[in-house]
């Protein structure tokens, strides 16, 4: 199977990958933003009211990261060894910190996702308080607003955020180029529109807990 | 000593000196004094060398042919960059008008996995021919020279493959990339015959050999970090990487 070695085979599979876990992080926003609304809880339930589905979405996206951080990885480790990196100087004229660090920031989401999933899905830390709301639905409102009222909580949730946006804005132009979806009229504008988005994507995530934290969401 | 002395500039040079591909190499200082403003870099470090001939010294090994900017022979990355930085432009044609006086310029070669170092300022850029060898050509039968016109390309489709044909070789866009990918390189040419109608016989074909050739000779992968583009004295776009993928995706399904 080409796909699974060459090397653009793998950047195809790195780029589609990409877009799922993208296209999650746009639905989980969205479905993050019913707080503002206070129908987090109903949100919650509904969501959970099909078992086999969510663990079917579960699965896609398992499997999407284990693919996505088995060849970042693999690439990674290929580029290393085939740039010495021995340049006395060495000036970039294009590529910037987002670009030079996806390998980390991408390593360090993996690690966030799992302290997220350990947290607020498998309730094992000990700032997670597990009830049930007034109208007899698990309390995810409670659970969220009392573990982001702890200040270091909640700066764990900025920085990973931060590291999501520089994520975004290298990931999204580039599954853009490697999809081939790319000329030079649209090269710019995926650049500019990339940092756009994933700026959006920041803030929008940062606004939860901050919010919570200064007091404004009760 | 010449004409220029008035507005002769004296620089520090700081060279990558290696006597061969086995040996390690290391950073020499060098003076190039009363250096004109008119002359090319390639000139500047043609006196630099005939000082050192006279004084017993080891001359500076560097590859350089037409001296025009078209064979992509000259191969230095200057101050950090390849060619020197200055937009669309061969070390050839780069001229001391863009240092002052007192610079101090470090010379180094390309630095790849894929471009073993041969001496000083040279380094081996066959893998890159292995490259064009597994594909950069057609040999789909397109007639003798009079039925060269009888094929007719469109005046946009000859464009984008002008455009793309472009490329000297120099390998700049390896030397740039943070991965050592030579892909810009492959994809010029892969976009440039995919382009024509003679070269769309073997496109699906050429893609793939051509590809597995990059993997095969040591060059990284692309992560798009578009350094190749900035670097490319041929001003190459990152959009024949994109028409690369596209005819990946294609070869894939054929």
């Amino acid at each position: 199977m080409r796909i699974l070695t060459s090397t653009v085979g793998r950047k195809i599979l790195m780029s589609i990958t990409g877009q799922l876990l993208i296209l999650f992080v746009l639905i989980h926003m969205i479905g993050n933003t019913t707080i503002f609304f206070g129908a987090l809880n109903a949100y919650a339930e509904h969501l959970h009211s099909l078992p086999p589905l969510v663990w079917i979405f579960r699965l896609v996206m398992l499997s999407a990261i284990a693919v996505h951080i088995c060849y970042g990885v693999q690439v990674t480790l290929e580029n290393k060894a085939a740039n010495p990196g021995a340049y006395a100087v060495k000036k970039q004229l294009k590529a910037n910190f987002a670009s030079e660090n996806m390998i980390w920031t991408g390593l360090l989401l993996a690690l966030f996702i799992l302290y997220h999933l350990a947290q607020f899905t498998m309730h094992l830390t000990p700032d997670v308080v597990v009830g049930l709301d007034a109208i007899n639905r698990p309390d995810v409102f409670k659970m969220v607003s009392t573990s982001f009222a702890n200040a270091g909580i909640a700066v764990v949730y900025f920085f990973a955020m931060i590291m999501l946006f520089l994520h975004l804005s290298h990931g999204i132009p580039s599954f853009l180029q490697t999809m081939g979806w790319n000329n030079d009229k649209t090269i710019p504008v995926f650049g500019t529109g990339g940092k756009v988005v994933s700026a959006f994507l920041m803030l929008v995530y940062i606004s939860i807990p901050a919010a919570i934290l200064v007091g404004a969401l009760k | 000593m010449s004409h220029h002395d008035s507005h002769g500039m004296n620089l520090v040079l700081h060279v990558w000196r290696q006597k061969g591909p086995n040996e390690p190499g290391k950073l020499e200082q060098y003076e190039a004094k009363n250096v004109s403003p008119d002359q090319s870099f390639l000139e500047m470090l043609d006196e630099v060398n005939e000082q050192l001939i006279k004084t017993g010294g080891d001359p500076i090994a560097f590859d350089h042919d037409c001296r025009e900017g078209i064979c992509g022979m000259c191969s230095q990355v200057i101050n950090g960059v390849p060619h020197g930085g200055q937009e669309r432009t061969t070390v050839c044609q780069l001229h001391m008008r863009n240092f002052k006086d007192g610079d101090t310029i470090y010379i180094e070669p390309w630095k790849a996995k894929a471009f073993p170092i041969q001496r000083d300022l040279i380094v081996d850029r066959t893998a890159l021919d292995k490259i064009s060898q597994a594909g950069g050509y057609t040999s789909a039968h397109t007639g003798g020279v009079a039925d060269g016109n009888a094929i007719l390309v469109p005046k946009p489709s000859a464009d984008y493959a002008m455009d793309a044909a472009e490329c000297i070789g120099c390998g700049a866009c390896v030397a740039a990339c943070p991965n050592g990918s030579a892909m810009l390189y492959t994809s010029a040419k892969v976009a440039q015959l995919a382009e024509l109608p003679q070269g769309q016989a073997e496109a699906a074909k050429r893609v793939c050999n051509m590809v597995d050739a990059l993997q095969e000779n040591g060059f990284g992968n692309c992560s798009n970090h578009y350094e190749c583009q900035a670097a490319c004295p041929k001003g190459i776009s990152v959009k024949f990487i994109a028409r690369l993928n596209r005819e990946y995706q294609k070869a894939l399904f054929k």
